[in-house]
């Protein structure tokens, strides 16, 4: 059971407000800004490493970002998983969810096979979901969003998905690619033995370059997708609390409503 | 002198400080009003590899010192003293191991205690014998291949959870101190069991078990070191211990401080917060300075330990000052929180019943003052 995590190093929700949008490009100007592994995907972390707990293989993380992903990288490894890549190279910058799942699934080609890949739901910075769809499409494998259980029996995966009052049981065959919530599991800290190895291990760092890909494909390039705005949404304003004896109260709401002609 | 932290103990505090704050933290009132032993804390422990972290690798641990082991010692007791308390007690049952035992020994007991699959404990105190360590009146009779302990301990800290044991007995009693003999006991040995649990003051999901020994019957080969040897086992393990006990105290004092800095911040009288006044400005400070004060002691005690130089007088004066300084700025604490420190919607009325052990336990403060007057007198 060989699996390959896809994840992604987001800004440190706890750090927030040292968070700026570019306003030129309004993209996230992430330099500077503590980074943590994108929630969803300690979840998928996690899963693998039951996985290969119960079934054996490997666990191999991949994560595409600037130099300093390494650190959720290094995470990953402290936690237990057996290998990690790092894809940085300026010409991937800019890349949206359609460029960076094409540069993820040209990398897991060069990793080899696999069983299963694991990523979050999404991402809590961008929030769009798209790169684990996009990516079982480059891949052509069949996806399952959303999981909180996956069972693996022989050959096949028979995963729960959360729906929004529900949830939905799905069998696939493997190789396939499932994305998680955070309802699956609870992920474990990396043990100080896995950081102390980790520190020591070297991470591939690949570039464009060392990739079969289309440089058409990729970075900002191969992004069709541009953010034209970006808003805080104004919050609603607050609704006005009456009080006084009831028959005033009354008298008063029926005015306000006549007034506005809210009916 | 070099005061830096290398890379590896900053790594290694981050993720101690991490999980003590989200796991242990939060669970601390609750586990301790409830007098439930923290099973979950300590398996969290055991995951990450703390209770290995001082002993070789060849044992399964990860062979780093003990500074660095007082320093994630610090982290968990201010989440939560119990906690320390508990991976405190273990140093007591590993230390003695890593220095009087035998190969064979080593090999049989570490691992797990280093994998924290079994808890370590070590038992002296009996109702006749705290302080005056002589007055032991376990005994223990050597019958061919085996000796026969007859006896009791009380307080005994990690008690019926603990798996490993050292025991100090006598095997004559009439020797006194020299009689004194440690030995190996492990959990469901024959005629070997518990007794009484004590209600404390505070600190109630601490463990704290009457051993009781009934004819139990323990192989020689469960010795450590040799016969009349148990005073200086006992001795060199305290001091070791009282490391650790200093730490404990530390971690409460600090709890105690941040609680009340945070509330002397929020707290609003006459009109602006009461960390504005300097009656409570004074008080904050001393309690930063003793704080800090208390803290280096206790690493030099650690660092001396770890340079294997004569660390039993730092050590008592650091278990000393932390554990009076515990006291002190937890009672402090309280004073500053006012009426709601009183209350148990506060932490900090627990911090001060949490404190007071640790002026008891591993040599009261008048045994330090004891042991540090007769150190200071003959150098």
């Amino acid at each position: 059971m060989n699996t390959i995590v896809c994840i992604k190093q987001v800004p440190d929700t706890e750090e927030l407000q040292k968070v700026k949008i570019d306003p030129q490009t309004n993209t996230l100007i992430r330099e500077g800004v503590p980074g943590i592994i994108n929630p969803f995907d300690e979840n998928a972390i996690e899963e693998a490493l039951r996985l290969k707990e119960k079934k054996g293989g490997n666990v191999t993380v991949l994560s595409m970002g600037p130099s300093q992903a390494e650190e959720s990288l290094r995470k990953a490894l402290a936690m237990g998983v057996d290998g990690a890549v790092l894809l940085s190279d300026r010409l991937f910058a800019g890349s949206d969810t359609l460029a960076t799942s094409y540069t993820l699934a040209m990398a897991i080609k060069r990793i080899g096979p696999f069983d299963l890949i694991l990523l979050g739901k999404q991402a809590i910075d961008g929030d769009t979901a798209q790169v684990g769809p996009g990516l079982a499409e480059w891949l052509n494998l069949p996806q399952v969003t959303y999981a909180r259980k996956i069972e693996v029996n022989e050959n096949k995966i028979r995963v729960e998905r959360v729906l929004e009052d529900a949830f939905e049981v799905v069998e696939s065959p493997l190789p396939a690619l499932v994305t998680v919530t955070k309802d699956i599991n609870e992920p474990r800290y990396p043990s100080l033995r896995g950081l102390l190895r980790a520190k020591a291990e070297k991470i591939p760092i690949w570039a464009a370059e060392d990739l079969p890909l289309d440089k058409r494909k990729i970075g900002l390039e191969g992004s069709p997708t541009q953010v034209v705005k970006i808003f805080i949404p104004k919050p609603p304003k607050r609704g006005e609390i009456l009080s006084g004896e009831i028959s005033q109260v009354v008298d008063k709401l029926i005015l306000e409503i006549e007034k506005r002609r809210t009916i | 002198m070099d005061f830096d932290l290398s890379d590896d103990q900053k790594m290694i505090l981050e993720l101690v400080e991490e999980v003590s704050q989200a796991e242990f933290a939060p669970r601390a009132d609750e586990i301790s009003k409830k007098g439930e032993f923290p099973s979950k804390n300590i398996k969290k422990l055991a995951e990450l590899d703390l209770f290995g972290v001082t002993l070789p690798r060849e044992y399964g641990g990860l062979g780093m010192d003990y500074l660095t082991w007082a320093l994630i010692s610090e982290k968990i007791s201010k989440a939560c003293a119990t906690t320390g308390l508990i991976f405190g007690a273990n140093l007591l049952c590993t230390y003695p191991l890593m220095v009087f035992g035998t190969e064979d020994q080593k090999r049989k007991f570490l691992p797990p205690l280093a994998r924290g699959e079994a808890l370590g404990a070590f038992a002296l105190t009996e109702p006749e014998a705290g302080s005056d360590v002589g007055n032991v009146q376990t005994t223990a009779k050597k019958e061919g291949d085996h000796y026969t302990l007859n006896g009791s301990k009380i307080f005994i800290t990690n008690g019926e959870v603990a798996h490993t044991y050292i025991v100090i007995a006598t095997v004559d009693r009439s020797l006194g101190p020299r009689g004194l003999t440690a030995f190996i006991l492990e959990k469901g040995m024959a005629g070997f069991s518990f007794g009484q649990h004590f209600e404390k003051m505070g600190l109630d999901a601490l463990p704290n078990v009457e051993l009781i020994f009934r004819d139990c019957r323990v192989p020689k080969e469960n010795l450590l070191s040799k016969e009349k040897r148990g005073f200086r086992v006992a001795m060199q393990t305290f001091a070791a211990g009282r490391i650790g006990v200093g730490i404990g105290a530390l971690g409460v004092a600090e709890a105690a401080f941040e609680e009340a800095k945070e509330y002397s911040k929020q707290r609003v009288q006459f009109g602006r917060s009461i960390s504005r006044f300097q009656a409570i400005q004074h008080t904050l400070a001393d309690m930063a300075t003793e704080i800090e004060a208390a803290k280096y002691l206790l690493y030099r005690a650690a660092w001396l330990l770890d340079q294997e130089k004569p660390f039993e007088k730092i050590a008592s004066m650091g278990k000393l000052y932390a554990s009076e300084v515990a006291m002190k700025v937890t009672t402090k604490a309280v004073q500053i929180l006012g009426g709601y420190g009183y209350t148990k919607d506060y932490p900090v009325e627990r911090y001060m019943r949490e404190a007071k052990l640790f002026e008891i336990i591993e040599g009261t403060s008048e045994i330090q003052r004891g042991i540090i007057a007769n150190k200071i007198l003959k150098e």
